[in-house]
């Protein structure tokens, strides 16, 4: 439990948590990428460099930037939100104080957490790089598959079908 | 508290953070959002099992993640995809107002 821990903890959980709770939503997801840095730099401190890196590129890169643009397309100024929580808010809001609550105890009981201070680990992307292109070697593949699937498909969806009719 | 007690108090946290946020929110994209901060959450306990593990020469918890992070950018994707989609049907983000399934 290190100062530098608690910070970014600090700075992850803000950033978070103002993502789920301001109103403007594009200020929610500026709040996100502040969160997204947060766990990026955890990551770094954990010592998975590449993982860090690969969070900033996909997440703060990708993902906020196609939420804003989702955002930005969806915009309706004539519609005035009275609020930005539904209906259920309180029952959504238990479950999930519910959910904490419970993970905590179990976490602060379990005795696999116990465990001496280990040492560093070093990971270099040579060694990952390696390992994808060898035991990994099909789970790769499959990713490449489901990505471009993903691509082609996110493509279709979105189409505006208007334009075929034509 | 050790510190993979530490990290993974925080994740649970985040996971809570982002549930609550997919539960009481009714724009549909950060409903998406909290979903993607329930996934960060699960990438952070795999990196930290990994890093205070018994064998972390294995590589198994910095894979893990890795392939975690692609799924959660494809589904991202799709998901924007469905949202602009039903948008562009019913004029609204609004769950509480996305009530039919037929078009």
């Amino acid at each position: 439990m290190t100062v530098s821990f608690l910070i970014l903890a600090v700075i992850t959980v803000g950033g978070t948590a103002a993502a789920m709770g301001l109103r403007n939503a594009v200020h929610c997801v500026l709040a996100l990428t502040v969160g997204f840095a947060g766990v990026a730099a955890l990551y770094l401190q954990l010592g998975a460099q590449f993982v860090g890196f690969t969070q900033i590129m996909v997440y703060v890169g990708a993902v906020a930037i196609l939420a804003v643009f989702a955002i930005m397309m969806t915009h309706n100024p004539g519609l005035v939100e009275r609020t930005v929580v539904s209906k259920h808010w309180l029952a959504g809001s238990v479950v999930a104080a519910a959910v904490f609550a419970v993970l905590a105890s179990a976490i602060g009981r379990s005795a696999a957490t116990l465990q001496q201070h280990s040492p560093q680990p070093v990971v270099t992307v040579q060694q990952i790089g390696d390992s994808l292109m060898h035991q990994y070697v099909l789970p790769l593949e499959i990713m490449g598959l489901l990505l471009t699937a993903a691509l082609i498909g996110a493509v279709v969806i979105a189409m505006d079908r208007k334009e075929e009719t034509k | 508290m050790s510190p993979l007690q530490g990290y993974l108090t925080l994740s649970a946290l985040l996971f809570s953070i982002g549930l609550a946020g997919a539960l009481t929110r009714r724009n549909a994209i950060l409903v998406l959002i909290g979903i993607e901060l329930m996934l960060n959450a699960a990438n952070l306990n795999f990196i930290a099992f990994w890093r205070f593990g018994p064998h972390p020469a294995a590589l198994t918890g910095i894979m893990f993640a890795i392939f975690s992070i692609s799924v959660a950018a494809a589904e991202a994707a799709v998901g924007l995809a469905i949202i602009l989609a039903a948008y562009r049907h019913s004029r609204t983000t609004d769950l509480d107002k996305m009530n039919s399934l037929k078009g």
